[in-house]
């Protein structure tokens, strides 16, 4: 296309539907009028000037437009905001559980002076997160779940998302309890990610929901019982485990790599 | 540039039935309630009809892709969905009232919707405009920025029904979404589904007869997980004698039709 404009001679032809104006110059006249403001304004004041009946008749269109439309307007930019991709509203209960939970243990933490007594947020900082990552993709925790299933958004991104989101309140959270009671971060933050992450792992074969209930049951009945009752902390959470527990991390974050397409899935059973 | 023509719109369609399924079984909990039905649709308004229990709910959720067929067949838009499909594209070309769906109670209307666009992929800039036609389509345009709790029964179904329009579909899947609307919002919902049904391929589940002789090209009647029958309103209507039950042809038809399965399936 070139930046030459319509003649005013080319566009009061138009205006007035003149059969000198051949049929390609109308075509260009047209194809330029579509791409360009300025010549459309030209366009309007010779329709106003030149053909008043035109302009009459164009006038009632836009009465009756007005009358048709609703009384509220859309607006123009969404008003759906972008953090709701990340935390749909069904996640914050859930999250908040977590949060209690690891607070109570922080507060015992801070009322135990015995010494030898295993520090009580150590032992809940794997599952702190999981009530949220349950809820994260499950059709139980999350009402919205069916019809967010059968949409194309459906998928690992989006149970990433929030999954990042949980991760994002509760692990400032169990940031600040491990350093005011002393602890060195990598106790807990891999025992922490190791249990997220497997839970999504294991939640490709069975469901993020069961997953979640299952890690965080055999947990609380196998170490965190068991350490109650004989006052001892497991070896498990000692230093020594700690490469034990990324390597967890790893695989789960390989499982769910390679399994990806199963949140996506259509589902064998309702 | 002067136009741009989207090339989606001019791809010619590569199928010959929007929905076509052979002998499909679809698993709901134990039970087999979709067990050996075989449909075809193509454009046009579809009811589905039948009794309860009759495998229609399980039916829709799985043209829906969100069961999976446990046997047999079955196509959507040219989409085998029982090999390894793109379920993302067929997605974005699929609307879906459920029966019973959920919802966050603080979402406005709009935000119901919106949430639901994006979910579906609709073009960012194309969200407030789709939007505000689906929430004026279904008449539920003044009520936009009212919180979701705050609606009737046959408002939050016109919500629903909005979010499945909201991107446009080629497969529009509804499942009871007369329930809860008063006459003269029947009477505009079955103009809407009229006007879908021109070039999309709409099926409606309910148990109303009446909404499906007003607004349906097609019936598809389900009995016990199989199709018994299907054909336009007027061979249903021409199935019943007037000594079968119902107080309008179209019931008698229906009722007709049923007893007629229930003694084929004792013999």
């Amino acid at each position: 296309m070139t930046d030459a404009h319509v003649t005013p001679e080319a566009l009061s032809a138009y205006v007035a539907g003149s059969p000198d104006l051949a049929a390609d110059v109308e075509w260009a006249v047209e194809a330029h009028l579509e791409a360009c403001a300025d010549c459309r304004a030209r366009l309007g004041e010779a329709v106003h000037t030149s053909a008043p009946e035109v302009s009459a008749a164009l006038d009632v269109v836009w009465l009756r437009i007005a009358e048709a439309a609703p009384a509220a307007p859309a607006p123009a930019r969404a008003a759906w905001r972008s953090r709701r991709a990340w935390a749909p509203p069904a996640l914050g209960p859930w999250i908040g559980a977590g949060l209690v939970v690891a607070a109570l243990a922080f507060l015992v933490d801070l009322g135990t002076t015995t010494p030898g007594v295993p520090s009580l947020i150590l032992l809940v900082a794997p599952v702190a997160p999981l009530f949220g990552v349950a809820a994260a993709w499950a059709r139980r925790f999350d009402p919205m779940h069916e019809l967010t299933a059968a949409t194309p958004g459906a998928g690992l991104p989006l149970v990433l998302r929030r999954t990042a989101a949980v991760l994002a309140v509760v692990i400032p959270a169990l940031a600040l309890a491990g350093w005011a009671t002393g602890l060195s971060p990598a106790l807990w933050l891999l025992p922490c990610l190791a249990f997220t992450t497997g839970t999504l792992a294991l939640g490709t074969l069975i469901g993020v929901g069961r997953a979640a209930t299952a890690l965080g049951l055999a947990w609380t009945g196998f170490v965190i019982t068991p350490a109650l009752a004989t006052r001892a902390l497991t070896p498990l959470l000692g230093p020594d485990w700690l490469p034990a527990w990324a390597a967890a991390a790893v695989v789960a974050v390989a499982v769910v790599a390679l399994r990806a397409r199963a949140f996506a899935n259509l589902a064998s059973r309702s | 540039m002067a136009r741009a023509v989207d090339p989606a719109e001019l791809a010619p369609t590569q199928h010959a039935w929007e929905v076509d399924a052979g002998a499909v079984r679809v698993r709901a909990g134990r039970r087999m309630a979709v067990d050996g039905l075989d449909l075809r649709l193509g454009t046009g308004v579809h009811g589905l009809l039948g009794p309860n229990g009759a495998g229609k709910t399980t039916l829709i959720r799985a043209l829906a892709t969100v069961l999976r067929p446990a046997g047999g067949t079955l196509e959507l838009l040219g989409v085998d969905v029982g090999g390894r499909p793109d379920l993302r594209a067929l997605r974005r070309r699929i609307g879906y009232l459920p029966q019973d769906f959920g919802f966050y109670k603080r979402f406005t209307v709009r935000e119901f919707v919106e949430h639901m666009a994006w979910l579906k992929e609709v073009d960012r800039r194309r969200v407030p405009g789709a939007v505000q036609e689906a929430l004026e389509r279904v008449g539920l345009a003044d009520r936009a920025g009212d919180t979701m709790r705050t609606l009737s029964g046959g408002m939050l179904r016109r919500a629903g029904i909005a979010q499945a329009l909201v991107n446009d579909p080629d497969l529009l899947l509804l499942d009871e979404p007369t329930v809860g609307l008063d006459p003269a919002q029947r009477l505009d919902f079955r103009k809407l589904l009229r006007d879908i049904g021109d070039q999309s391929c709409v099926v409606v589940s309910t148990h109303l007869i009446e909404d499906v002789a007003a607004a349906c090209n097609r019936v598809v009647l389900m009995h016990t997980g199989k199709a018994v029958f299907q054909g336009a309103p007027q061979d249903l209507v021409d199935a019943g004698a007037d000594s079968d039950l119902g107080d309008t042809p179209i019931e008698r038809g229906y009722s007709a039709l049923l007893a007629q399965h229930r003694e084929g399936a004792r013999r």
